[in-house]
């Protein structure tokens, strides 16, 4: 039971991040790529991209701070960060992306430096919810596939996608 | 359709969607090669993990020059490409041209970017798709149709005589997105590149194997003959067809080959901008081969041969005088070069056709030349829109130096061209390029270049090369050759061994002494050596015999060479200005060396603007093959690819090219990579 509650746990978990928008369906992808070859591959990724995209960052903050705004420079540098969060799944921080590149597309220099800012701050809670759920699902120490969100989400309440969920898992384990 | 057998072969439901269960014996797509390119790690990593998921051998690579040195040394290791577009060191498009002009793989480009006019760029420049990123594994399972899809119309254009050109082959890449799912899968295994490898001459038309004809410089020179008898406005594929009377060769393959040498004239007379813009690519080999055809007509097979570049392009470009035959030498090279060549436009043409004929004759004996060095120079220099006329010199001084010359010229104008022969080209330095080819300085692109130069130096020859005065056509390979050195596929003929050599030969010798007259230049490089045995008898050939050999023997220069030949060319273009149409080796050679030296400075500018208009093309192209550093240069000048390179490669060399190459605006090429 002990083991179910956690993966319940780390089920809701990661439906929570799926529901806040946090994750898109590309990190499903992600997860379906793991398997008993590679384990940890997702986390392996988000830890990747943790690191490669904070040089990226840093990038932006030095463009940012210049004056005037190299705005090509900048929505070149943000391209490449999009492309990297938008492989992970990273919903939000992807959405950012975008509105800092339309800021740049216009040349709206206020309008950059807040979008940054807020894309800091989504960039930093999904590093930790993330960091949290693979602690917790190494913890729980199987490899659970998530259930496409979208798919059950509207089909059934909540309570039932978990024990759906939960199912699945024992399925695999089974298995 | 064949969607029944695709399903049962690809359907991603399936458990193992990649294997081919039912339909292809040896399990295929499982098992395809896939080369990954892109800068993102995160990216790269899912890709990879994707791939790996279908079954797919996966090798990875961060940046473009590494993906294309490893396509160059692996010419069949690889099935399909999978490049990013935007990318730090070099433009996804260039990548993808290289790719598709020196090996004709089947690229798809990957970007978060799914703008229309990104899309659409991928088309026009051949990727057989475009995925928006972030990648699903689903648009990853169905990769290997553009595989068979590729294979399936190679051997089409061999076999079907009325359907398939062979020109169209290369833009097949943006054609197969019009082919419903491949329903290829049969042959598949069978076709796994074979066709392309065999760098043959056209008549395999009976087994059907080769996907094409390849446009060898005898041939090329042939199709010229016809053309010329005909008269290029009454000439049509079916008379050139009964006039070139070569058995198993198909009006579609005439055709074809007619085709892109129409677009390479068309290009050498400064035509369309769309020819420039999108063409370049596929222009470009093929005006290679028109430039180089007329101009070594030696080269031009190796040139096809290499498979790289259109046999016919090479073929056009000889016969333009500005390609080197070489289609061998370097597939790259002859893309580049093709796109120098056909960069100086008109010049090369002309000077290409009357090369041709004339670089028919002579470079039988120089084999040396290979790919078009003389034919290059002739050309190149038409393509600097300088004053043909020197390059007329050279061509015809290639010509009718004996054909030992030529190769000579060859050599030297693809020595040349990295530095001089551009200048040479540029004008009526045609003189200049034969010594500038003859600098060995640069090995492998530069020898391209600089015969190339050197035989557009040869413009002497006027008579012989029609487009002598266009030398700038010539002129315009070596440049490519520069970018492409390592492809050797020069222009000039000089095989991208050569290139390389040269390549490295010209930075040599341009670091040495700048151009040492004509014989000096080699002789830093053991390469040059080698040529010198081809000598360049009337000139300072055997500078550029050197440097061709030496580049013949040198591998091509993977990425080094790259930077020897823009650099070289570059300043061979200067320095063929400023000889004027002298035939002499040593003035040559002298422009040569002050292109190499003093012109890095000065002529490097010079050559970058010459070689800036004409090599528009070139410059990228042979920034492109510059795959070592080059990705700053790259950037900078797009256009300037080549003279960049060239430039930087000699300027390197000399030592002084440091800071010779900023005053282009290089950003400093390293040509660290050219082994000196």
């Amino acid at each position: 039971m002990d083991r179910n509650s956690s993966r319940r746990q780390v089920a809701a978990m990661k439906q929570s991040l799926f529901d806040q928008g946090h994750l898109d369906e590309q990190f499903i992808q992600l997860e379906e790529l793991q398997d008993d070859a590679n384990p940890n591959f997702v986390e392996e990724i988000v830890t990747l991209y943790y690191r490669d995209s904070s040089r990226l960052i840093s990038n932006l903050e030095q463009s940012l701070e210049r004056n005037p705004l190299d705005f090509n420079k900048l929505d070149n540098i943000m391209h490449q960060f999009k492309g990297s969060s938008s492989s992970i799944g990273a919903k939000k921080v992807k959405a950012e992306c975008t509105l800092f590149k339309e800021y740049c597309r216009t040349g709206n220099a206020e309008g950059c430096r807040k979008s940054f800012q807020q894309l800091k701050k989504e960039y930093a809670a999904l590093r930790k919810k993330l960091e949290a759920y693979f602690q917790l699902a190494r913890q729980v120490g199987s490899h659970e596939t998530a259930c496409r969100p979208n798919t059950i989400l509207p089909l059934f309440p909540r309570k039932t996608t978990l024990s759906i969920m939960i199912l699945k898992s024992k399925a695999q384990l089974l298995l | 359709m064949n969607l029944s057998n695709i399903t049962t072969m690809s359907t991603p439901s399936s458990s193992s969607p990649l294997k081919s269960s039912d339909a292809v014996s040896d399990q295929f797509p499982a098992g395809l090669r896939v080369l990954v390119v892109d800068d993102d790690p995160t990216c790269l990593m899912i890709l990879d993990r994707m791939l790996r998921a279908c079954c797919y051998e996966v090798t990875k690579c961060k940046r473009a020059e590494v993906a294309l040195s490893l396509l160059r040394e692996n010419k069949n290791g690889f099935d399909i490409v999978l490049s990013d577009v935007h990318m730090p060191d070099m433009d996804g498009f260039k990548l993808l041209e290289h790719i598709g002009l020196e090996m004709d793989l089947p690229v798809i480009m990957m970007s978060a970017d799914d703008g229309k006019q990104v899309v659409m760029k991928g088309v026009t420049h051949g990727a057989c798709d475009y995925l928006i990123k972030p990648v699903r594994i689903e648009a990853l399972k169905n990769i290997w149709q553009h595989v068979v899809r590729r294979r399936k119309n190679g051997w089409k254009d061999l076999e079907q005589s009325g359907s398939v050109d062979e020109g169209d082959r290369q833009l097949k890449a943006s054609d197969d997105a019009d082919y419903s799912s491949s329903a290829n899968e049969g042959k598949s295994s069978k076709k796994r590149r074979d066709e392309d490898e065999d760098p043959d001459e056209r008549d395999d038309s009976s087994t059907l194997k080769k996907p094409r004809v390849v446009w060898s410089v005898e041939l090329h020179q042939q199709f010229m003959a016809a053309v010329n008898q005909l008269g290029l406005d009454k000439a049509v594929p079916k008379k050139i067809l009964e006039l070139m009377n070569v058995p198993g060769l198909t009006r579609e393959n005439v055709a074809s080959h007619l085709q892109k040498y129409r677009l390479y004239l068309r290009r050498l007379s400064g035509v369309s901008p769309q020819q420039n813009n999108l063409n370049n690519p596929f222009m470009s080999p093929q005006d290679a081969t028109f430039g180089a055809t007329s101009i070594n007509g030696i080269d031009l097979q190796t040139l096809q041969a290499a498979g790289h570049l259109p046999a016919q392009s090479l073929a056009k470009l000889q016969a333009a005088g500005l390609v080197r035959p070489n289609a061998k030498a370097g597939v790259s090279m002859s893309l580049v070069e093709q796109r120098n060549l056909f960069s100086f436009a008109d010049p090369r043409i002309r000077f290409g056709e009357g090369q041709l004929q004339h670089l028919n004759n002579n470079n039988k004996p120089m084999n040396l030349l290979h790919g078009i060095p003389t034919n290059m120079e002739p050309k190149q220099l038409a393509n600097l829109h300088q004053p043909t006329q020197s390059i007329g010199n050279l061509n015809m001084r290639v010509n009718s130096s004996s054909a030992p010359s030529n190769p000579l010229l060859m050599q030297i104008a693809q020595s040349q061209p990295r530095g001089q022969m551009l200048s040479e080209n540029t004008g009526s330095h045609v003189t200049r390029l034969p010594s500038s080819l003859v600098q060995p300085t640069l090995p492998n692109g530069i020898s391209n270049g600089v015969l190339g130069n050197g035989i557009s130096g040869a413009s002497n020859i006027t008579p012989t090369f029609k487009t002598v005065q266009q030398n700038s056509s010539m002129v315009s390979f070596p440049m490519n050759q520069s970018s492409e050195m390592s492809v050797s596929s020069f222009p000039l003929g000089s095989t991208p061994r050569m290139s390389s050599i040269a390549a490295k030969g010209i930075f040599h010798e341009e670091a040495s002494s700048g151009i040492k007259s004509s014989s000096g230049f080699v002789p830093s490089y053991d390469i040059f050596d080698e040529l010198n045995h081809q000598k360049s008898h009337d000139w300072d050939l055997t500078n550029a015999g050197l440097t061709f050999d030496a580049s013949q023997h040198a591998n091509p220069l993977q990425g080094s060479i790259d930077v020897s030949p823009s650099v070289l060319v570059h300043q061979s273009f200067p320095s063929i200005q400023q000889t004027g149409q002298n035939r002499n080796p040593t003035s040559f050679g002298k422009g040569m060396f002050s292109v190499g030296e003093g012109m890095s400075q000065a002529n490097l500018q010079n050559l970058g603007q010459h070689l800036n208009t004409h090599l528009v093309d070139y410059s990228v192209k042979v920034k492109a093959e510059r795959i070592q550093d080059q990705s700053s240069q790259i950037n900078l000048f797009p256009e300037q690819y080549g003279q960049e390179d060239l430039m930087s490669a000699l300027l390197k060399q000399q030592g002084g090219i440091g800071p010779a190459e900023n005053e282009f605006d290089f950003d400093g090429y390293s040509i660290d990579n050219i082994p000196v």
